[in-house]
């Protein structure tokens, strides 16, 4: 259970207010906001642990040292991955993919190897690849929807086939919320010696995901996405593949013999942590983690799904919505929709004015926008702050925007 | 916050041009096209433009958009039709400053005619983009005629 009172007055964000109305922020597929105990953590580090890691003979440097390193056991734990050795820090989930496609399979892909992702993939899940099978002759494959907006897996048995090298494919849509079978993808992948690369942008933020349960091979996510500072995301990959994976970045801290002419590096994960690390970063997403695991992800997702039962059915009766997705059996706590004849950017203009944040547009998934036929598109994203008012007081808002355009009347 | 700063942003000239926008369509025997495209939003539109004795004599836009971009488009329109290529370009730079809310000359202020309303955006600073677009893709199109002139 969730006590979603005292959640909320963690926040202090939530306690403010936006253009004089109290904020209802509901655009946390693209960022979600920080608890007090993450900003203290933050704010604790800089104020009287300030050092460098690795390097420090002196008691603050060695304190946030082991800070550091007990942080990439967390997210070990977090994602129950075999070793914390298997957790690389990278600026967030797009640098984890690029060093994906850049350090482990630039090597591995040969012309006529097919890569295949789905037509739900973010831009950072789809521009790497793209420019990894322009320097390899590989070609892209693109597992679609059905009619419900669910991933089709009877399609996906034929895409992934022999000529498959990999999956790379995205746990939930940042659109629609659709969640794809991440299981069954990667019994497929593996079954025809492929490996599967999961974008788990949207996914672990929101549920307990178990990389061992799931045979993921490579997994991407990113902190601000799960309370935790900007600037800060994990590569998970498992140590046989991290074994053949090439840093990306050379330089300070990843090495560990130097010489004029060569270098030897550390080794995994060090090796490809190169330069000074966003330790503040590290350090709040540790706290972001144990404040996670304390409410507990069964009771977030549990939680989040009821919510997002709750707005369905409060946002679909509206008369005009059109939400895309809806009748997708697996869902997670995203919601896009429009409303007939007012454009996504007007409408999220009105709502602006009655504090209510939520994203219009193409969300960084222009090729399923263009699936789906529509341009642009308001998305409401939850977390397990949010509650079943700040949902009546988007339907309200809603229902005025809808009365300003269609007629005129404040 | 009372809605009304709405009407700020959405001033009746302005709805009705996005609602029944003049200069929409295609154009049959244009001299030069353009297709813009707003990349935070998705916003697309496609400027048709026939200039004859660096005149614009002509402009038609087709494409999607929202109530600011399409009402910004067939006001440009309505208003630069006509008019000579550094005409346009002195008011599409006009343009730019009224709606990023710097001063404009009162001949500059004649210049825009009815599109003065979208001065309004200024207060809206996410949607800015949205009025420049079609400007921003006149002023490519004019830039290149004048480089080909020259």
């Amino acid at each position: 259970m969730i006590d979603v009172d005292t959640v909320k007055s963690d926040f202090p964000i939530l306690q403010t207010t936006m253009n004089e109305e109290p904020l209802v922020y509901l655009d946390n597929a693209a960022t979600t906001q920080k608890p007090q105990v993450v900003l203290e953590a933050i704010n604790q580090y800089y104020m009287q642990e300030n050092a460098n890691i690795y390097r420090g003979i002196y008691q603050i440097a060695e304190k946030t040292t082991e800070k550091f390193e007990t942080v990439r056991k967390q997210v070990s734990t977090f994602v129950n991955s075999a070793s914390e050795r298997e957790i690389i820090f990278t600026k967030g989930t797009t640098q984890a993919l690029n060093w994906i496609a850049q350090g482990y399979f630039l090597d591995k892909i040969h012309p006529g190897d097919e890569i295949v992702l789905s037509y739900l993939e973010h831009h950072s899940n789809l521009i790497p690849w793209q420019q990894l099978a322009q320097k390899t002759g590989a070609t892209l494959k693109f597992i679609p929807l059905n009619e419900d907006g669910d991933l089709d897996l009877m399609a996906a048995k034929e895409i992934i086939n022999s000529q498959t090298a990999l999956v790379a494919i995205t746990h939930v849509s940042n659109v629609l919320g659709v969640v794809t079978p991440i299981a069954e993808l990667s019994r497929l992948a593996h079954e025809n010696n492929a490996l599967i690369v999961v974008d788990g942008a949207q996914s672990v933020p929101h549920h307990q995901l178990d990389v061992r349960k799931l045979d993921i091979d490579f997994l991407a996510f990113s902190g601000h996405k799960m309370l935790a500072p900007t600037g800060i995301g994990v590569l998970y990959g498992k140590m046989e593949y991290l074994k053949e994976m090439r840093p990306i970045e050379f330089g300070g801290e990843m090495i560990s013999k130097v010489g004029l002419t060569e270098a030897t590096f550390k080794p995994i994960p060090w090796c490809f942590e190169a330069g000074t690390q966003h330790i503040a970063g590290v350090i709040g997403l540790g706290a972001a983690l144990t404040y996670l695991t304390n409410i507990g992800m069964d009771n977030i997702e549990t939680y989040e799904q009821e919510l997002t039962s709750y707005a369905l059915e409060k946002l679909s009766s509206i008369s005009g919505i059109e939400i895309y997705g809806e009748k997708a059996k697996h869902k997670s706590s995203i919601i896009s929709f429009n409303l007939t004849g007012i454009h996504a950017h007007d409408a999220a203009t009105v709502l602006d004015l009655q504090g209510i944040a939520l994203r219009a547009g193409h969300h960084c998934a222009q090729p399923l926008m263009k699936y789906l036929q529509i341009q642009a598109s308001l998305r409401v994203s939850f977390y397990f702050y949010n509650t079943k008012q700040d949902v009546d007081r988007l339907v309200t808002a809603l229902l005025k925007t809808k009365e300003y355009f269609e007629n005129g009347i404040i | 916050m009372a809605l009304s700063k709405l009407d700020n942003l959405y001033r009746q000239v302005i709805l009705e041009h996005g609602q029944h926008p003049r200069h929409y369509g295609e154009l049959n025997n244009k001299t030069n096209e353009i297709e813009m495209f707003n990349p935070t939003c998705g916003d697309e539109i496609t400027l048709q433009v026939k200039i004859v004795d660096q005149k614009i004599q002509d402009i038609k836009f087709q494409g999607q958009g929202c109530t600011i971009s399409k009402a910004s488009a067939s006001m440009m329109a309505e208003e630069l039709v006509g008019k000579d290529i550094k005409t346009c370009q002195v008011a599409a730079q006009a343009f730019s400053k009224l709606v990023m809310g710097e001063e404009i000359t009162d001949g500059e202020d004649e210049l825009l005619g009815d599109a003065v309303v979208l001065a309004g955006v200024q207060q809206f600073p996410a949607r800015i983009k949205c009025a420049t677009l079609a400007w921003k893709g006149l002023a490519q199109v004019l830039a290149k005629v004048g480089e080909k002139n020259e």
